[in-house]
């Protein structure tokens, strides 16, 4: 079992290696990284590389750790006994599985992923330990032991709201996806837009690289900005002059506003772009 | 084999421990990778051994200093750049300052080094937008080869991606959590300072207790309970203008995490030391200002607070009556700053001037001994160790 990236997703070296060590050693892996660059999608490639069946848990700030495992549902069992249901002699009936249970169950090796782990309170990992580490658990209620047949491919994803405790993370591999730079780009939009002009694409390469290198930005455009911003200027037939368009009247590029996301940025983009304007100006 | 590498982690106080390494060891002998190809070797150990971005810069230079001299066998093509072309170009981009530093520093023959190595890491980003090098053409550097677009090289894309360690290119460099601030990460080192409880208006249903008190009465007992707030109280106080103009933005930064963080956060604004007064808004400071007196009765003494200021200034501001350069003190700085920590016991001190300044200064030894040291340097590191003097 490898994975090599797909058509679909362009993974770098040493994402592959990280991913293949977590798989051949049967650890969780830990997927960090700026917004937009491919966490999630991460996860989704490796099921679908590996012809896997995938499992998503999207945490959020009130998700427990016992929610993974199941959870017993008490109310309708105590509504259940006064209406002298008859459902409510087997306990198992008020016990829903959850993700983890799932994952556990499934006949072939499946991916769970976990994704971002970090809204959960600060508990959250610490409590998933012992499961993610031997990959059972105990249900109290019936007095049975969850065991994993196969033990899943666990990709966490984490955008540091939380810093993740240190027992956890020492069971864990671990992964930083750094911004692409412009080579591997270029890989990931020829996936996107196959057919999409080479000459359009170096120039919006420029200015993109150069946005994100204005100093004092606030938030950086990302790879699926990027991408969107291609699109919109795919379909808007934008030619490749207007990008390399040096005249300073005409500085701030066409569309911004799929890759400026702040009104902040857009006005001290403009403002930079009105003092080379006013330079250039003295220039002549 | 590798317990050498290991233990200069260490020793670089990398956060790496026994049950990673056993298991950078497991997956070396179950050939996660080929072994004998060091990029592969460095990419599993860095998965294995390395848990948060902020170490990755740490960990490149350990490893870049452990295995050094291991390089790959085949990638061994680096390309000569003639000597002239060099020097040329370091004429055409140095300014006359900068050609100075580089005198001092060790002459040309320094400046040929970093500028090769300056082109070989080039190669890779040729579409770099402010960098110099781009791959657009195929002329050789013709003409001293300066046009807007930047200077081109005959070099074939991709034919050389190995001249460069992947270890030595330290990309992570401004992840390492001694040097950059961003307000994210301010945020989360500013969380360390969270005491969660339940306190306020009743609205959660709570369902266990709800049960236990049905069984035990016979009838539904329905219990509730106040949601979980941050109950985390913080006042800040920031200094504003002279010397503190080049800490802007950092402050700016520290700000608006700090109002994202704390749900209960007042803050105010003095001039490098607290005297009577303090104002809101900086354009209204003489009409608008707020007696010190006021705060310390309007807040109470669970309220914890922060203190940013680079604590620079004249001895006489902070041990004299009438030592502010502003207007004159009935009471010296000192006796105020003492007045709000008799307060509030939980106070610290955030300067934005690298610690190993403030020895040189006495405005900020003063300052110091005034916080019983409990004045930290504004950094990710600094705000962190801060954040937990605050919880105790």
């Amino acid at each position: 079992m490898k994975f090599e990236g797909t058509s679909s997703y362009i993974a770098t070296e040493d994402l592959k290696v990280a991913v293949n060590a977590a798989i051949t050693l049967e650890r969780p892996i830990i997927v960090k990284g700026e917004p937009g660059t491919g966490k999630t999608m991460l996860a989704h490639e490796v099921a679908k590389s590996l012809d896997a069946e995938i499992i998503t848990w999207h945490i959020k700030s009130t998700t427990k750790a016992q929610q993974g495992l199941y959870e017993y549902d008490a109310v309708t069992r105590l509504r259940d006994s006064q209406l002298g249901d008859e459902k409510v002699k087997d306990i198992k009936n008020y016990i829903s599985k959850g993700k983890l249970w799932n994952a556990f169950e499934s006949d072939k090796r499946p991916v769970l992923l976990i994704d971002e782990i970090d809204k959960a309170d600060i508990e959250f990992p610490n409590d998933l330990l012992l499961e993610l580490d031997k990959m059972e658990f105990f249900v109290y209620e019936t007095g049975e032991t969850i065991k994993a047949q196969n033990r899943p491919i666990v990709i966490i994803t984490s955008n540091n709201e939380k810093e993740l405790p240190d027992a956890f993370l020492r069971r864990c591999f671990f992964h930083y996806i750094k911004f692409p730079d412009p080579n591997t780009m270029e890989e990931i939009v020829e996936v996107h837009y196959p057919d999409i002009k080479k000459d359009l694409i170096q120039e919006a390469f420029k200015i993109f690289y150069d946005i994100r290198e204005v100093p004092g930005i606030k938030k950086k455009p990302s790879t699926s900005e990027l991408i969107d911003w291609l699109k919109l200027l795919m379909t808007d037939d934008v030619d490749a002059k207007i990008l390399r368009e040096k005249d300073p009247k005409k500085l701030i590029p066409p569309l911004h506003g799929a890759l400026l996301k702040n009104e902040q940025d857009v006005h001290l983009f403009e403002r930079l772009a009105f003092i080379s304007r006013r330079e250039n100006e003295n220039v002549e | 084999m590798f317990i050498n590498f290991f233990f200069d982690l260490k020793q670089a106080s990398l956060p790496v421990s026994l049950k990673e390494y056993l298991m950078l060891m497991e997956a070396m002998n179950k050939r996660v990778v080929d072994s004998f190809n060091v990029n592969d070797f460095y990419y599993l150990s860095r998965s294995a051994l390395v848990k948060d971005e902020r170490y990755l810069d740490k960990f490149d230079r350990v490893f870049g200093h452990s295995f050094k001299g291991l390089e790959n066998p085949e990638g061994e093509t680096t390309k000569e750049i003639p000597e002239e072309w060099l020097k040329l170009m370091g004429q055409k981009y140095l300014t006359d300052e900068e050609k100075k530093m580089i005198e001092s520093l060790g002459g040309w023959d320094k400046l040929m080094e970093t500028l090769k190595q300056r082109l070989e890491e080039q190669k890779k980003r040729h579409q770099g937008g402010s960098k110099w090098i781009g791959t657009g053409g195929t002329s050789p550097f013709g003409a001293y080869g300066y046009n807007p677009e930047g200077i081109r090289i005959g070099q074939k894309e991709g034919k050389n991606k190995k001249a460069v360690k992947v270890w030595d290119k330290r990309e992570f460099s401004n992840l390492d959590g001694d040097v950059e601030l961003g307000t994210r990460n301010i945020k989360i080192a500013l969380r360390r300072l969270r005491k969660f409880a339940r306190e306020g208006a009743e609205t959660e249903l709570d369902l266990d207790n709800t049960i236990k008190s049905t069984a035990h009465k016979g009838y539904i007992d329905v219990k509730m309970m106040p949601e979980r707030r941050n109950k985390i109280k913080v006042l800040l106080f920031f200094d504003v203008g002279g010397s503190m103009d080049a800490h802007i933005k950092i402050c700016e930064e520290l700000f608006s995490a700090a109002r994202t963080e704390f749900k209960h956060m007042e803050y105010f604004y003095y001039h490098n030391c607290l005297y009577d007064a303090v104002w809101k808004d900086n354009n209204r400071r003489y009409n608008d200002n707020i007696k010190t007196w006021d705060v310390l009765h309007t807040y109470p003494s669970d309220y914890k607070v922060i203190f940013v200021g680079d604590a620079e200034m004249s001895p006489y501001e902070i041990t004299y009556p009438g030592g502010s350069v502003e207007f004159w003190n009935e009471e010296s700085g000192e006796t105020w700053l003492t007045r709000m920590l008799n307060v509030y016991e939980n106070a610290i001190w955030l300067n934005p001037i690298p610690e190993r300044y403030w020895d040189r200064i006495a405005s900020t030894s003063i300052i110091k001994q005034i916080f019983s040291d409990r004045m930290f340097p504004l950094t990710i590191e600094g705000i962190d160790q801060a954040m937990r003097e605050l919880n105790k």
